[in-house]
């Protein structure tokens, strides 16, 4: 027999501005982020944390946010593609105009993912050399192999 | 009539960068619909058998629950026979989903359920229960008996047995590929909405005309009361190509609850819903002259298929064509197996059957002491041997050449086992490649307006290959705006027909008629200016006229038109008297620990002759993602499939590995870039396949170098590595 889980009531503070939202317990992070507040820049790849498409910061750290509840996070701090600041028309992210400029990305899908990897990768010290880029990028699959492209993208993004 | 500093050729950072990179790029799965229903999708647990009864009263019951569908044909599609063809792959016998009890394969679809949201139409699903009776699948490609496909013959020149006779040197060996899949990033996933008789889907599709004609047909609509959007594909490489199962079931799910409903496959049913690269088994037999020269060339394919469809893996198609030989005798034969529909992956045919060409010839090369890519040079086609015409350009020795001089390949250093880096045992090895094109016609829209800005529009995709970005290259060319003043609209069956975005095809086929549409954009404007004494432009003689800056835009200000727009058509390869194939050559340096038979790619070198070379950015990025599919092919990827039950062992990115970040290492693209001068007024040839042509045997055939070890069955992982090269006393592995 089906038992419909109570919904709970949990206040995320996401991309800066704390807001308090009823949501379904099994309602993951993820889909809260695309579907609670219309964020569809983190990706479903796979549901499994096995891709890395969902990549978004959690209190300033990379998770995959498809592997965990939104209700885990009360009073906690997200941080989305979205809340890089970045404008489409105008001034990009210095990690995002590298990938644009690098040509990081073929169909894109993968890329807020990337992005927000690549973000965190540099805030953690881990863009030393480019096989120590590869070693740390590589929880976040691009089917299309814009990997190089990725690597130099990062690597023109920490100064070097 | 080009500026003098023509936007084509230019590495033009992609138009839609901004948007990708801000998450702004809406996605199928990123629509959102008021009141939208969520429908998820209950697979067979079983490869064959039959259903004896769907319970479904608790997930009826379940909180949220809008419907529950079973397999028993309630759901009124209808037949979509006449889209699908049987050679064309899924559902190739006009199968309607959830229509009958009937289990063709395991992770079919069988129940459907659809809620509020997705929670509670999983929750719904995981109520269900379905009784079955299994029988023993067909698994194993060695336990059916191969056929010949309907329709087909072998491709016989000259006579084998004689070439055998002349040759000074023979070569017999088998290869064996697994079961690949597509797994783009975004999974596949539709939404449906209707209006009264009319439906509107936006789908992850490589083919929005196809998705419309599908649909139609299933739901006896008017094709033009069908819409079918899909302006960003999160990557494709086959399993979108053509309209699978999930699709019709998400329309049906629609109409029967009366509201919005979006289907998004998971990754698990990625493996089982949307095709797959279906295993080979192939033999090879090479004959030559001491010289090198092919006397005799055999290639036996076998491919597996479902018993639904004739899905044939061309593996042969490569070896009809590559290479000047006399004697020549190919067969390609399929075995029928309970499995899903197979369907065209990244270079179908090319991508196994080049691996199996590729490495033997590089066993001919080592069994006649002369340098692999010298043989190659020595068996080099100057016209296509398989139909006798010539080619439309064909630059491959440069490709040899262009790519031995990066990649510093040392035609004296071919002993195997020489070579050792500490624990490693470095080896190097090469391969040819070729893609062949599909010719397709194509329909484009073009308008200019007095703003300075244009628009241009078809329904191709943007798959990641670059397509907003070039196509707004070609437009900026001949209308004389910037290509950032030019709006590319894609992916809606409200533009004009496209073909699909397969087959390497989107630049050399649909580019020309992006090209034809600005053309006659601007003939227009032209013939009007040149007749109007009033224009600037009057009396003068065309080829007089600077074109560019604001040129066409003055005169429509001129003239107070507000804009002016035209429907331009290109079918390049009608009626060609020319066999039309990119080309290229592939080298790749391998290091393999000498204790645990690990394989690492530290570089590859690619080589290609693409035609023109529209963009190099977005070019090497299809060449770059090629490289790293055959990397992926021949070091990791593969399905496993239990041989009892006929279930996909590891359906997941945990269990099927894809190459990671730290996987790939450096890769060398480098373009011959001769515009094709026989394939339309763009000159461009596919770029989206070649890549992975020949790279799996150039790293097999390093492999070789490396270690004296000759792997055959892909991937090289390192049991086979261990398990070929015990015995052989190399390296540590002697004991």
């Amino acid at each position: 027999m089906s038992i419909e889980p109570a919904a709970d009531e949990v206040e995320l503070r996401v991309n800066g501005d704390p807001r308090r939202i009823r949501v379904d317990p099994r309602v993951t992070l993820l889909d809260a982020l695309r579907d609670e507040f219309g964020l569809t820049g983190p990706k479903k790849g796979c549901d499994l944390g096995q891709c890395g498409s969902c990549t978004v910061l959690l209190d300033g750290r990379r998770i995959t946010s498809c592997l965990t509840f939104a209700v885990m996070h009360d009073g906690r701090e997200v941080t989305t593609i979205e809340g890089l600041g970045g404008d489409p028309e105008g001034e990009l992210h210095p990690v995002q105009r590298a990938f644009v400029d690098h040509d990081a990305f073929q169909c894109g899908f993968c890329t807020p993912g990337q992005i927000m990897a690549a973000v965190a990768l540099l805030d953690e010290g881990h863009a030393g050399d480019d096989d120590e880029i590869r070693e740390w990028m590589s929880g976040n699959l691009c089917r299309c192999a814009a990997y190089p492209n990725i690597v130099t993208a990062i690597a023109a993004a920490a100064g070097r | 009539m080009s500026p003098e500093d023509p936007w084509i050729g230019r590495p033009q950072a992609r138009v839609d960068g901004p948007v990708k990179v801000t998450g702004t790029a809406m996605y199928t799965g990123d629509v959102a619909l008021p009141h939208l229903a969520h429908a998820v999708l209950l697979q067979s647990t079983v490869a064959k058998g039959r259903i004896l009864g769907t319970d479904v009263a608790a997930a009826e019951r379940a909180p949220g629950v809008l419907a529950v569908c079973a397999s028993d044909g309630s759901l009124g599609i209808g037949p979509v026979a006449s889209y699908y063809s049987a050679d064309n792959g899924p559902m190739g016998d006009g199968r309607t989903p959830l229509s009958d009890a009937v289990i063709h394969h395991h992770g079919q679809h069988v129940a459907m359920v659809v809620a509020e949201s997705r929670e509670q139409a999983c929750a719904g699903a995981e109520l269900i229960r379905v009784r079955y009776r299994e029988q023993a699948p067909l698994a194993r490609i060695e336990d059916a008996i191969p056929q010949t496909p309907p329709g087909r013959e072998d491709v016989v020149r000259g006579d084998l047995t004689t070439g055998l006779a002349v040759a000074d040197a023979t070569v017999e060996a088998y290869y064996e590929t697994p079961p690949q899949h597509m797994n783009p990033m975004e999974p596949c996933a539709t939404t449906a909405r209707w209006t009264g008789n009319r439906l509107t889907v936006h789908d992850s599709t490589q083919h929005v005309f196809g998705v419309r004609a599908a649909l139609a047909e299933a739901f006896g609509l008017r094709p033009e009361d069908v819409r079918v959007l899909s302006g960003f594909v999160g990557g494709g490489f086959g399993s979108k190509g053509t309209v699978w199962p999930h699709v019709l079931l998400a329309a049906a799910a629609a109409r029967l609850v009366g509201r919005p409903v979006r289907l998004a496959l998971t990754r698990p049913q990625m493996f089982t819903s949307c095709g797959v690269r279906p295993p080979t088994r192939q033999r090879v037999v090479l004959g030559a002259r001491r010289d090198g020269r092919l006397t005799a060339i055999a290639h036996d394919g076998t491919t597996a298929t479902s018993f639904g469809e004739n899905v044939v893996e061309n593996t042969g198609g490569t070896t009809a064509m590559l290479y000047a030989c006399p004697n020549v005798t190919i067969r390609q034969r399929i075995v029928r197996l309970d499995m899903q529909a197979p369907t065209f992956q990244r270079a179908p045919g090319r991508a196994p059957g080049s691996f199996a060409l590729e490495s033997a010839l590089d066993e001919l090369a080592h069994e006649l002491g002369v340098d692999p890519l010298e043989l190659r040079l020595r068996n080099h086609a100057d016209t296509d041997p398989s139909s006798g015409r010539p080619w439309s350009s064909k630059h491959l020795r440069e490709c040899y050449r262009l790519g031995a001089e990066r990649f510093g390949w040392d035609p004296d250093d071919r002993t195997p086992g020489t070579r050792r880096d500490g624990d490693v045992l470095i080896g190097s090895g090469m391969a040819s490649a070729t893609h062949e094109m599909d010719p397709g016609p194509a329909a484009a829209y073009a308008e200019l307006r007095v703003d300075g800005t244009a628009v241009v529009g078809v329904a191709s995709h943007e798959i990641g290959t670059g397509t907003y970005t070039v196509f707004a290259q070609i437009a900026a060319d001949v209308l004389g705006v910037g290509p950032d003043r030019v709006f590319v609209r894609l992916g809606d069956t409200e533009l004009p027909e496209a073909p699909p975005s397969i087959g390497s095809q989107t630049v050399a086929y649909v580019g020309p008629a992006i090209r034809r549409a600005c053309e006659a954009v601007r003939d227009d404007l032209l013939a009007g200016a040149l007749a109007d004494p009033e224009s600037p432009l009057y009396g003068r003689e065309i080829g007089t006229i600077e074109f560019g800056g604001d040129t066409f835009v003055g005169e429509l200000s001129r003239i107070g038109s507000p804009s002016i727009s035209a429907i331009g058509h290109a079918h390049p390869d009608a009626g060609s008297p020319y066999a039309v194939h990119s080309f290229g050559a592939q080298f790749a340096e391998v290091a393999v620990d000498a204790r645990t038979g690990t394989v690492r790619v530290r570089r590859m070198v690619g080589a290609f002759d693409i035609g023109r070379v529209i963009n190099p950015r977005t070019a090497r990025g299809q060449l770059v993602g090629g490289m790293t599919f055959g990397l992926a092919q021949a070091l990791m990827e593969a399905t496993t499939i239990d041989p009892r039950r006929g279930h996909v062992v590891e359906p997941h990115l945990a269990g099927y590995h894809l190459p990671t970040n730290a996987d790939v290492g450096a890769l060398d693209v480098l373009f011959v870039d001769v515009p094709d001068p026989h394939i339309g007024d763009v000159g461009a040839r596919g770029a989206g396949e070649i890549g992975v042509v020949g790279a799996a045997a150039a790293i097999a055939n390093a492999v070789f170098h490396a270690t004296g070890v000759r792997v055959r069955t892909l991937p090289i992982t390192p049991d086979r590595v261990v398990t070929a090269g015990s015995g052989l006393g190399w390296g540590d592995f002697g004991g």
